[in-house]
């Protein structure tokens, strides 16, 4: 029971990371139907430019309690821009290209942000120092510790921002009526060049929260880092069904239980054949499962919506 | 700003689809606070001068003035901006937000609150979110379907839908408002209230100009009146000249004149 209990919590917290990148891919695929690969990058590049900015604020004699959020804003600032002229350099040149020349694109970008990353921060792991003490709260048999709270209830409430800010401004009602017909939009005076460049930095600005929230967790940066996880965001915003928002957070936190449940109970179910080592494996099964048996997602209508 | 220039100038608009010419030469002026009316058999290329006109189209040659000011290669938002509103001949609303959020976007460009605002949600914002939802209520009435604001623009009826667009057109504050095709689709009595409702838009300032296949409607509507027929302007006036011009009967039904050689009469 304390086992469920424990493989819940890291799940739910592993799950709310899943979801705040998820929605970074949701996002722009609502916007311009592109699936956006660099994706997973821009969340380890805010991984390391956290650390790098705490470095040297720590470094300056900084308080943790004000280098923290310092770095965090110096990491969405930065990737604000990153995701701004990801945009602008790499997918507006091919906005009316064929569908594949900018998934391509978007897979080299990857590729050449993660060498990028690897010249600047070198190929070792970075230790993230431990800055909240990690006092481990007992809940009814299961341990949590301040970062798994903090991170969870941040990302939350993150995500009920995004909801106001998509569903009660001029922005996200721009948004939205650019995602359902550019062309319309554009008459009604909307920018869209504009539109679609605050989506990508709005969508970069989580990347960022989510990487420093990754590696704080983990306690680990590498330049490696973003390949697996937007692999796993990815899943999760198809799971929800791609280009809904709720959809990228509820397939976020559930893919984020079916791998901590999957890895906790899978040496019991293989009678110890397989270990929890084979935790990775289950997001992909769920990705297979998901594309051959509900490819529009579990909120998903657009194919429908279409027709 | 001299109100008697005309509100709308196009000079030999040219336009090409590859070899095919869809508009040659057409020269036309809109007065302000006029309904004019674009008629002229299926083919013609009247849809092609509006998204000219509503900058979906950059125009190949010819110059293109509104409001005394020359437009070269816009963007639709521009032209929205300086006051240009249309609807579409197959309706294109945001068919997932709710009929009052569709208006709202007309709004946007009239608007300011940029993405600080919307994070903050200072007083500035929440006012001017306030007015915005204020004005777009106003105008669902004004079109009369203050009902169903709340619901989703793909579950309201066709007639419904047609006046959401036009609400929305309306809540750019236009100069000119351009309807293609608005009465396409609706039976007589939805037909004679939205005759009814561009009477009340053009009474209250709004310039109107007006494609439509409704000869009827046109005539009874118009101040004056152009007819297009493979990419050429043939007549224009008042509907009662426009009526009697055999340039415009021979279009209509295919007699006398010959046409130019363009294989075959469906255009």
């Amino acid at each position: 029971m304390e086992i469920l209990l424990q493989q819940i919590i890291n799940g739910l917290v592993q799950g709310s990371v899943y979801a705040l990148v998820a929605l970074g891919y949701t996002m722009v695929y609502g916007i311009l139907g592109l699936i956006n690969f660099a994706h997973g990058e821009v969340v380890m590049i805010g991984a390391m430019l956290a650390l790098s900015a705490l470095t040297a604020l720590l470094g300056l004699g900084a308080p943790p309690a004000l280098a923290l959020p310092l770095s965090l804003v110096l990491a969405m600032a930065g990737c604000m821009a990153l995701g701004y002229g990801i945009e602008r350099i790499a997918y507006r040149p091919l906005r009316h290209a064929p569908r594949l020349a900018p998934l391509i694109t978007a897979i080299g970008l990857s590729i050449v942000l993660q060498n990028l990353a690897m010249m600047i921060w070198g190929r070792e792991y970075h230790s993230f120092p431990q800055l909240i003490a990690n006092t481990p709260h007992n809940f009814g048999g299961a341990i949590i510790n301040d970062i798994q709270i903090i991170i969870f209830v941040m990302a939350l409430a993150i995500m009920a921002g995004l909801m106001v800010v998509v569903h009660r401004t001029r922005l996200g009602r721009a948004m939205r009526a650019v995602a359902e017909n550019q062309h319309a939009a554009q008459l009604m005076g909307v920018d869209i060049n504009r539109v679609i460049s605050l989506t990508f930095i709005l969508g970069s600005a989580l990347a960022a929260v989510a990487g420093l929230m990754v590696s704080a967790n983990y306690g680990l940066a590498h330049y490696y880092m973003g390949f697996l996880l937007g692999l796993k965001a990815f899943t999760a915003a198809v799971l929800g069904g791609i280009g809904n928002l709720r959809g990228a957070m509820l397939g976020g936190l559930l893919l984020g239980l079916i791998e901590s449940l999957g890895a906790g109970y899978i040496g019991d179910l293989t009678g110890g054949f397989m270990g929890s080592n084979y935790q990775d494996v289950f997001a992909f099964f769920v990705l297979i499962a998901v594309l051959v048996f509900r490819p529009s997602g579990l909120l998903g209508e657009r194919i429908a919506e279409r027709a | 700003m001299n109100h008697t220039t005309p509100l709308l100038q196009l000079s030999s608009i040219c336009k090409q689809f590859g070899g095919l010419s869809a508009l040659s030469d057409v020269s036309l002026h809109i007065r302000r606070g006029e309904i004019y009316g674009l008629i002229g058999p299926n083919g013609a290329g009247k849809t092609t001068l509006f998204n000219v006109i509503t900058g979906l189209y950059q125009p190949g040659a010819g110059e293109f003035q509104f409001n005394g000011a020359r437009y070269q290669a816009c963007k639709p938002h521009v032209l929205a901006k300086a006051g240009i509103a249309r609807t579409f001949q197959n309706i294109r609303l945001f068919a997932n937000l709710t009929a009052l959020e569709n208006v709202m976007i007309g709004r946007h460009l009239r608007t300011r609150a940029g993405v600080f605002g919307a994070l903050l949600r200072n007083r500035a914002t929440r006012d001017e979110e306030r007015a915005i939802t204020g004005r777009a209520r106003e105008l669902l009435r004004y079109v009369g379907i203050e009902k169903p604001a709340q619901t989703l623009a793909k579950h309201l009826s066709y007639g419904e839908q047609r006046r959401l667009e036009i609400a929305r057109a309306l809540a750019t504050d236009p100069l000119l408002l351009a309807l293609d095709e608005p009465a396409a689709g609706m039976n007589a009595t939805e037909t004679a209230s939205l005759k009814t409702l561009l009477q009340t838009i053009r009474a209250s300032g709004i310039t109107v100009l007006l494609i439509e296949h409704d000869v009827k409607l046109i005539m009874g509507l118009c101040d004056r009146v152009a007819v297009l027929d493979y990419g050429k302007k043939i007549a224009e006036g008042v509907p009662e000249q426009v009526r009697k011009d055999p340039a415009v009967i021979a279009a209509y039904l295919g007699q006398e004149t010959p046409r130019p050689q363009a294989g075959e009469g469906q255009g």
